[in-house]
């Protein structure tokens, strides 16, 4: 019975010998629906007020049914500003970076750490996993500095560097490739495939899932990140989204409108991503989350 | 095909070449293929997280400015500083109260969340998506959006209070509710990870106990409390884990919300480091503080492993 699954639907929601329209699950439905409701809120009142006329949405009394109407006018003029394209697209360039090299890099480190004896592995991994407790936002005057002394300030590499390994990414692959059995691998070393063609075509192949969920993680972190690519670019043009919202939300002022607007533009991708690969991302999220221990 | 023959009866056929000389190259080739491949992220590791550690723990015994004058060896003089520095001890204050105030309702409530979307009610991926949508949130995205809830005169939570015959609050700007404003927008932001990890958690407990516990007659409520919850005790632990680490190095929201106002009430310790660094321009100083919460942040790890350790013993 399946009554205890992700994926479960909707028609097998309740056990079989039980009242789906018994009076507790009604009062759980609505407490469930009013809590929902709830956390909407936010986002709803964005929405709205991203399509009222800025006087609308200035007005001390709140409406849902401005008298200028409802139109995209605000957000015609936050994308004719054109920050926030560009903004998307420092965003895109430098979290595709920093997920594919730490995706790289991890798998392969994980990979050493799970199967090969070399000399200097137990201190390295008890590094790495000594590391797993720094927290990142304590590093970043050192790491200023040493962008300033490698001339990475305002640049695309200086934000992405810094971000771009895991530890606890290391960790979690480590662990997967320790589950795959080594009888898999030592067959195509028999034929003379060396580690890297054996990682490649048969480690690699079955790692898809765990692979799919670091990057998930490490992608939505990155897209979202706020305090180091804050602290490395002062340049409007090299902005990512976040900061460079950051630098223009007091800028909108009294335009609650296109403030919104700008807003619900910034949350746009994300959510029509998560909307797509909905069942992808919530498992990947699950599977590091539950990993990252 | 030779090859093949003589490595079937060893797993290592590398190793299993025979003489010392072998042996030895093998091992020397196994530790080239090692580095190789941990090579990648051991120089980002080196590079960015093992240099700046070292060298922060080196520029917080120095006078270092952020244009490098003042670089001279200080001994302790940034630690004592900071130990009898008020501003420090407040926004450690700060950090330390936004901690507690937080992580209780983000267990309890996702928790909560995930046991009443769990129940299998129609609808069940729409409860999902709200409760899980505003992780996806930019902090930036998320402090837009309830700065303009919290707004004192356009807001919508004051429109509402206005609606109502309540008095408006000032969210943000009243030292007294500042940082209930910030925990109730971190706990909307954030529940959605601590709300996932529950709902996964409950799927891996078997359903054969909730038959044989119906069977000896428990009620709902009795199954919550003596099947669900004791299940999930590994999984709160780590929601807790993670939850307290994460509350310890908040910034971002508060930083934007507040930028640590009114008078210091809602600055974090984070925001106090960056502030050393940044906008005072105290490099060695900043790097002192960083080191004396990092020294926080490993107590408080080690007590939480040596807490779960104990309690998965006995």
């Amino acid at each position: 019975m399946s009554t205890y699954t992700l994926s479960r639907g909707i028609k097998q929601g309740h056990k079989p010998g039980e009242n789906p329209w018994s009076v507790s699950r009604m009062v759980a439905l609505l407490v469930l629906a009013f809590l929902a409701a709830t956390w909407l809120v936010p986002f709803g009142w964005a929405v709205l007020t991203s399509l009222k006329t800025e006087a609308d949405a200035g007005a001390s009394k709140i409406t849902l049914n401005p008298p200028g109407g409802f139109s995209f006018d605000a957000y015609r003029k936050v994308l004719s500003a054109g920050d926030i394209p560009a903004w998307a697209w420092n965003s895109l360039v430098t979290s595709v970076a920093i997920t594919l090299i730490t995706v790289a890099t991890s798998a392969l480190a994980g990979y050493a750490f799970s199967r090969i004896a070399f000399r200097g592995r137990r201190w390295l991994y008890a590094a790495i996993i000594a590391a797993i407790i720094i927290p990142p936002q304590l590093l970043i005057v050192p790491l200023f500095r040493q962008m300033l002394a490698f001339d990475l300030v305002d640049t695309y590499w200086g934000i992405i560097l810094p971000q771009a390994f895991a530890p606890a990414m290391v960790l979690i692959l480590k662990r997967f490739f320790d589950q795959i059995p080594v009888e898999l691998e030592d067959a195509a070393r028999v034929d003379g495939a060396n580690r890297l063609r054996v990682f490649w075509s048969i480690v690699l192949p079955l790692s898809r899932p765990i692979l799919a969920a670091v990057a998930i993680f490490v992608f939505i972190g990155a897209w979202n990140n706020f305090l180091w690519p804050f602290i490395v670019t002062t340049d409007a043009d090299l902005m990512t989204l976040p900061v460079g919202l950051q630098t223009v939300k007091s800028a909108y002022g009294l335009q609650y409108a296109q403030n919104m607007a700008s807003a619900i533009l910034a949350a746009l991708p994300l959510v029509v991503v998560f909307l797509f690969f909905q069942r992808q991302i919530i498992k990947g999220i699950a599977t590091t989350g539950f990993g990252g221990q | 095909m030779s090859t093949a023959i003589d490595s079937t009866a060893t797993s290592t056929p590398v190793v299993a070449e025979g003489p010392e000389s072998g042996r030895a190259r093998a091992k020397r080739g196994d530790t080239a293929t090692g580095w190789a491949f941990a090579a990648p992220f051991a120089v980002l590791f080196v590079l960015f997280l093992v240099v700046p550690a070292l060298y922060g723990l080196y520029l917080s015994f120095t006078g270092e400015t952020l244009t490098g004058s003042g670089g001279e060896l200080l001994g302790l003089a940034n630690y004592t500083e900071a130990l009898r520095d008020p501003d420090m001890w407040r926004s450690l204050g700060n950090t330390v109260w936004f901690t507690v105030l937080s992580t209780i309702p983000l267990v309890a409530l996702s928790l909560a969340f995930a046991l009443l979307v769990n129940l299998g009610l129609p609808g069940r991926w729409l409860w999902r998506l709200s409760f899980f949508l505003p992780y996806l949130l930019a902090s930036t995205v998320v402090v837009m959006f309830w700065s303009w809830m919290y707004n004192p005169k356009l807001g919508l939570i004051n429109g509402v209070l206005a609606e109502l015959g309540v008095a408006p609050v000032a969210w943000l700007q009243d030292p007294n509710v500042a940082m209930i404003s910030v925990v109730v927008t971190t706990l909307w932001w954030t529940i959605g990870f601590n709300f996932l990890l529950y709902l996964a958690a409950l799927q891996t407990i078997p359903e054969q106990q909730f038959e044989a516990a119906a069977i000896d007659g428990a009620g709902k409520w009795r199954q919550l409390f003596s099947i669900v919850i004791p299940q999930l005790a590994p999984t709160t632990a780590l929601i807790v884990t993670l939850q307290i680490l994460a509350s310890l190095k908040v910034f971002d929201q508060i930083y934007m919300l507040t930028n640590g106002g009114p008078a210091g009430s809602t600055r974090s310790i984070v925001q106090y480091i960056y502030e050393s660094g940044f906008t005072g321009y105290r490099f060695g100083y900043s790097s002192a503080i960083s080191y004396l919460f990092f020294a926080i942040i490993v107590l408080v790890s080690i007590a939480q492993y040596k807490l779960i350790n104990r309690r998965s013993a006995s």
